[in-house]
């Protein structure tokens, strides 16, 4: 039981990072309707320009904050670049359009960032505790293992997705924000500007990719892999629904833990490797009963 | 002046039907198969043969077929790598298994298992939609790349996993040279772009055409989504499980499953889009860009003189690839098969436009 608990702990801590990535895309396509395929790029460049920055800025009073600011700077000057140059001239194109356009962002911004910062694996530390503690000992015999720096990620992810939920319900850009969502030309008729809104949420999933990027970086270190996690999100996406922020995080939830679970216990007697394809499974298993996703809006047609 | 349907009257249903109603378009694909079957076999060098002829030809052929799926049915898939590893795999099978089979009957039979599995993966269609149905083919290109890495029976126990295969041979013909192999592949794309021309005018085609404006719209009318969803996935997953069995034996040669990995698929939908969303030409169009896309990044340095590692290349390769997607589609977001249709018009009125 004690084995179990602890499969499904790490699971569920893995889906959280899951649900991080999940989260760009999600408030991308609330907003835009486009289904970006660059978040897992976007990640990968966040996270490799700040580990730069900071070796660069390692002499100085505060190398963390300056490259954090730094970084962050340049996520919202590259969500501004997006929605110029691909945005903006592809509006009222079908979202297969706008889907590739976001492909070819993707590749923009591996080989970018790869020319800008190299292509080597750099180790990111940022003071996140690493090694394991054992939890629950007194209800299961000899504890549950959890690694320290999962528990840090959950934290901060969980931080994350409240400050996101408080700057959409309670602000006035985040008002505007589920305006567009909402429909388009009924927020444009209000008086919301759509470029700038499309800025503000590219900006945000772009400081959500930074965070996914750190955390990831720092368990797996930087390099060019991290941009492949978009592929791990996906299924997370659709098993949520591709309009919820509350789907994003237990869609994540799920598949995080159903991925680790079905690796141990189901493994070893197709082969092993599972992980592979499972969540994929799993989240196309979940459709065929809710064809829109956990938390997904039902979509009427109308003729 | 040249080009123009002026004075050329259909008296006839049969002249009506026509696949090239016009004269000029007739000459025109007699051309074109003329460059095909005499002009390059003469003049092309066994390099361009390997890196250039072969490679585009099997990728038009696997873009018509991805084509007929996204760009006639409407059905976007991201697994299409997933379907050329079937024909490849399964060729390969059926080949090895079988041996006194015909190699090209093979490649049919590879084909038509990528049908089987297609038809069973087109069934989420029936219920899932748009991007969902998207994210949900990816299932089957990691589930595809999983089954043939890890079950050892379909790779016929290699140790590495790899596969590598004797040039093929049919009726006492080795298909052995580039020339040869090339003739192979044109045969075969002129075939299937026959075939695929005819069923997309057809019913079939009709149906599918009509499923893609509106679903809802097309089953009032008459047409069964089931029956329109899989056929379209079904001939799809045939043309291109018969890419995958041409691109592994004639084009590879030797090859192991991360060959057919998800960055085939990408670039295939990437020839479908950028040539042009429900084209046949189109997917020659965009086959032939996306292959020699690469090429040209690649030698640019060399051409120009300019010295850098290649490490360097690959980056910048990626940067410009990934610019000129958003480029072209921003210019031209229907695809080549459109500036094509453009030329056209415009060869009507010239050189007096008005």
């Amino acid at each position: 039981m004690g084995f179990f608990v602890e499969v499904l702990i790490s699971g569920l801590m893995a889906g959280v990072l899951y649900s991080l990535v999940a989260l760009g895309f999600v408030l991308i396509f609330k907003a835009s309707g486009v289904f970006n395929f660059a978040q897992g790029a976007m990640v990968l460049f966040a996270a490799l320009t700040f580990v730069r920055l900071l070796d660069i800025l390692k002499d100085t009073f505060a190398p963390i904050t300056l490259a954090l600011i730094i970084t962050i700077a340049m996520m919202i000057m590259l969500a501004i670049a997006i929605e110029r140059l691909v945005l903006r001239p592809l509006v009222n194109q079908p979202g297969i359009s706008l889907f590739m356009a976001t492909l070819g962002v993707a590749y923009f911004l591996d080989g970018f960032g790869q020319t800008l910062w190299g292509s080597d694996i750099y180790t990111l530390d940022i003071g996140i505790p690493k090694g394991s503690i054992f939890i629950f000992e007194s209800i299961f015999e000899g504890g549950v293992l959890v690694a320290k720096e999962d528990l840090v990620a959950t934290v901060i992810a969980g931080v994350l997705v409240v400050t996101l939920a408080i700057f959409f319900q309670k602000t006035r850009i985040g008002r505007a924000l589920r305006a567009v969502a909402d429909d388009h030309q009924a927020a444009q008729s209000i008086g919301i500007p759509l470029n700038y809104i499309w800025v503000i949420v590219w900006s945000v999933a772009g400081l959500v990719a930074l965070v996914a990027g750190v955390i990831w970086g720092s368990k797996l270190g930087v390099q060019f892999s991290l941009s492949l996690i978009a592929l791990k999100a996906l299924p997370v996406l659709i098993l949520g629904g591709f309009e919820s922020v509350l789907g994003a995080i237990i869609g994540g939830l799920i598949i995080g833990s159903g991925e680790k679970l079905a690796e141990i216990y189901l493994g070893p007697y197709v082969g092993g490797g599972i992980e592979y394809w499972f969540a994929y499974m799993l989240a196309l298993g979940f459709l065929m009963f809710r064809p829109q996703g956990l938390f997904g809006e039902v979509h009427i047609d109308r003729v | 002046m040249f080009y123009r349907e002026a004075g050329q009257f259909k008296t006839s249903y049969k002249a009506d039907q026509a696949v090239f109603p016009i004269f000029q378009d007739k000459i025109f694909v007699a051309i074109w198969l003329f460059i095909g079957f005499v002009v390059v076999p003469m003049l092309a060098s066994e390099y361009m043969f390997r890196a250039i002829f072969i490679p585009v030809i099997i990728m038009a052929l696997a873009a018509i077929g991805l084509n007929l799926l996204v760009g006639y049915c409407g059905q976007v898939s991201l697994g299409s790598g997933a379907f050329m590893a079937v024909g490849a795999y399964a060729a390969y099978n059926f080949m090895i298994r079988v041996p006194e089979l015909n190699p090209l009957i093979c490649f049919l039979l590879g084909g038509l298992s990528a049908t089987v599995v297609g038809v069973i993966f087109g069934i989420p269609s029936l219920r899932i939609k748009g991007f969902y149905l998207a994210v949900a083919t990816l299932a089957l290109q990691f589930f595809t790349d999983w089954t043939f890495s890890r079950i050892d029976w379909f790779t016929n126990y290699t140790p590495s996993g790899s596969i590598a295969v004797q040039p093929i041979e049919v009726l006492g013909l080795v298909f052995d040279s580039p020339i040869r192999k090339y003739f192979l592949c044109l045969v075969f794309l002129v075939i299937f772009t026959i075939i695929g021309k005819n069923i997309v005018r057809g019913r079939i085609g009709r149906a599918w055409m009509a499923t893609r404006d509106m679903d809802v719209a097309a089953e009032i009318i008459g047409i069964r989504p089931v029956y329109a969803k899989l056929s379209a996935f079904a001939v799809s997953s045939f043309f291109i499980g018969v890419a995958g069995a041409l691109w592994a034996y004639v084009h590879l040669g030797s090859w192991e499953p991360l060959a057919f990995d998800i960055n085939l698929s990408f670039s295939i939908l990437f020839m479908v889009i950028i040539g042009g969303l429900g084209s046949i030409v189109g997917g020659m169009l965009g086959a032939a860009f996306i292959t020699l896309l690469p090429l040209f990044l690649n030698q640019l340095p060399v051409w120009l003189g300019i010295n850098i590692s290649t490490a360097m290349i690959s980056h910048l390769e990626f940067m410009i690839f990934g610019a000129l997607i958003i480029f072209f589609l921003a210019v031209e977001p229907l695809g080549l098969a459109r500036i094509w249709q453009i030329t056209k018009e415009k060869l009507r009125l010239w050189p007096f436009p008005h």
